[in-house]
């Protein structure tokens, strides 16, 4: 138990560590939600308001709309990183050092995943911070109620880094994840649009969207920062992380070896 | 056992909550907005295109401009029955009750006439002859002006209600809608849509003492344009519909300067606000819904679906 205590407390102080050393990092993980939401957003500010779709109560405009996406890409990209310093970990040698700790391969799988969701979070409040001091300001508790939704969202995307990084073999092929994996993840979602807008152009792409776990992971967090209860999209990203954390510990079975490259 | 009876009891007798009755243009009925559910409660079938609506001073009675119909209706806010209707001259479309509690100036907008009908003998009293196309109509807490303003004539009458004459006309901005009496009826508020401005007047010399202008970021000028609006606790500020720009302004009084802008549904023509002035609701008319707006945050907190094109507001208490 103290073991697991320990390697627990090693493994999230050295996220946090090469969290602390690489401010590059944390710059552009804030840098690239925010060029969305003043940028981007800004050139589709809708003036006018978009229809109203639950949680929302009134029209809003469309900064407001993008917060919870952008919450959600904040999550989706440290996921990504965290399965690209595993890759590294593993080319380095470090990672042998690490699997090779006597405790049991979930734990110290599940050590790596709250330490690098503990820092998604982090990143994810210092963005809402810095939302709302350019007036995008959300209903006060929902700070405090997305948090669970922020914490279970990051598990989830932290789950598929880890799936992910079992399978990729080499730091090169990172440029994949990104085509494959954050891309259409992102894009193919409510985080830039409701879903009835995707409706509207074509069905089929509605559909994609309904299916993705990082919508569901998305209203999880629109719903939580309005106080409000969306059990479906809750169940899809429990369901979605039980699935991508079942295949990172398939992946990375010793018994299927995957430092039997 | 009695205190949990009592307590049941209470419960289960529905608790009679200060409405809001919103006139829906396309649908000929009326909605009605519980404050504090914020919610339909009940829809009343009207007249043909309801629009200018307003409650007796006493609330027993609703007048209501039924535009098609050519009428007045006088309805009992209990049952939602009509009652009986008024004549009203074509094609009334907004009006203002006298502080008399009795006599109704009636814009009627297809024959550039004001008509003055006395409620309780249910007769025409006089028809002033006005400008072109009159909408706007406003009353001065002492009962001695009469406004009418007109759409196209682009003026704002001036009736001294002893003799049912004009005694004054002054030029506003391209198509007033609203008029209003401010600051114990020592100015004069007029809205123009095309114009986008509100223009005040000094109510005893019928001079210009201010104009007011809007600009809300993002949207295109000809967009913004200045209905309905209506004053804070002590006037202090007012909340200035602009149509389809889909915003309301908030005006400080004193300054006329325009502090804030609050996004609403489509084209906003009308407002009305709940007992103390803490909520406000807007008739969004493209949208078919209603907007509440917190007044002390000056926040936006639910829009409500009511009919089709929703008109005009106005509050009744139930207590």
């Amino acid at each position: 138990m103290r073991a697991a205590l320990i390697a627990l407390r090693a493994i999230v102080a050295r996220e946090a560590l090469r969290f602390i050393h690489q401010r590059e990092r944390f710059i552009a993980a804030l840098v690239r939600p925010l060029v969305w939401l003043l940028v981007f957003a800004a050139g589709f500010r809708a003036a006018l308001g978009l229809s109203i779709t639950p949680p929302y109560q009134t029209y809003i405009t469309y900064e407001i709309y993008i917060v919870p996406g952008l919450l959600g890409m904040i999550l989706l990209f440290n996921g990504m990183q965290s399965s690209l310093s595993l890759v590294y970990d593993r080319e380095m040698g470090s990672m042998k050092v690490l699997l090779t700790a006597p405790l049991p391969r979930w734990w110290l799988l599940l050590s790596k995943l709250l330490g690098s969701t503990a820092i998604s979070i982090l990143q994810a409040y210092v963005f809402l911070g810095i939302a709302a001091a350019f007036g995008i300001v959300l209903p006060a508790w929902g700070y405090v109620a997305v948090l669970p939704a922020l914490v279970l969202a990051g598990l989830m995307l932290g789950a598929l880094g880890l799936a992910l990084s079992s399978f990729i073999k080499q730091l090169e092929n990172f440029a994949g994840v990104m085509n494959f994996v954050i891309f259409p993840m992102f894009f193919l979602s409510s985080a830039l649009y409701p879903l009835w807008k995707m409706a509207e152009s074509s069905r089929l792409l509605h559909d994609i969207c309904a299916v993705n776990p990082f919508t569901h992971a998305v209203e999880l967090i629109r719903f939580a920062l309005y106080l409000d209860w969306n059990g479906a999209a809750l169940g899809w990203t429990v369901l979605a992380t039980g699935v991508f954390a079942a295949l990172a510990l398939w992946g990375y079975d010793p018994a299927r070896g995957m430092s039997r490259r | 056992m009695l205190r949990a009876s009592l307590i049941a009891l209470c419960a289960a007798l529905p608790t009679q909550a200060d409405e809001i009755w919103v006139s829906n243009e396309k649908d000929d009925t009326i909605s009605v907005i519980d404050v504090e559910t914020l919610e339909v409660v009940r829809t009343i079938e009207v007249g043909e295109r309801p629009r200018g609506i307003t409650f007796s001073k006493d609330y027993s009675v609703l007048y209501l401009c039924a535009s098609d119909d050519d009428s007045v209706q006088v309805i009992d806010p209990e049952t939602g029955k009509i009652l009986h209707d008024l004549p009203s001259g074509e094609d009334p479309e907004q009006f203002v009750l006298h502080p008399d509690d009795r006599h109704l100036y009636i814009a009627n907008e297809d024959d550039a006439i004001t008509t003055v009908v006395d409620t309780e003998s249910r007769t025409v009293v006089a028809q002033i002859d006005v400008g072109i196309e009159p909408e706007g109509m406003a009353v001065s807490p002492d009962g001695k002006i009469a406004i009418t303003t007109s759409e196209t004539t682009n003026m704002a009458h001036w009736i001294d209600t002893e003799t049912q004459e004009l005694f004054a006309n002054t030029l506003v901005d391209s198509r007033p809608r609203h008029a209003e009496f401010v600051k114990e009826g020592t100015e004069l508020w007029v809205s123009s849509e095309i114009g986008g401005t509100i223009t005040i007047f000094d109510v005893a010399t019928q001079a210009e003492k201010g104009k007011i202008d809007f600009e809300v970021q993002g949207v295109h000028p000809d967009r913004v344009q200045p209905v309905g609006f209506e004053f804070t606790n002590g006037d202090t500020h007012a909340f200035v519909a602009l149509g389809p720009s889909n915003h309301v302004a908030v005006v400080n009084a004193e300054s006329y300067e325009v502090e804030e802008y609050i996004l609403v549904g489509r084209r906003v023509w009308h407002m009305e606000f709940d007992r103390n002035r803490e909520q406000l609701f807007t008739t969004n008319g493209v949208s078919g819904d209603v907007t509440v707006i917190d007044v002390a945050s000056r926040t936006p907190t639910k829009t409500i679906k009511v009919g089709r094109f929703p008109w005009g507001a106005a509050f009744r208490p139930t207590e």
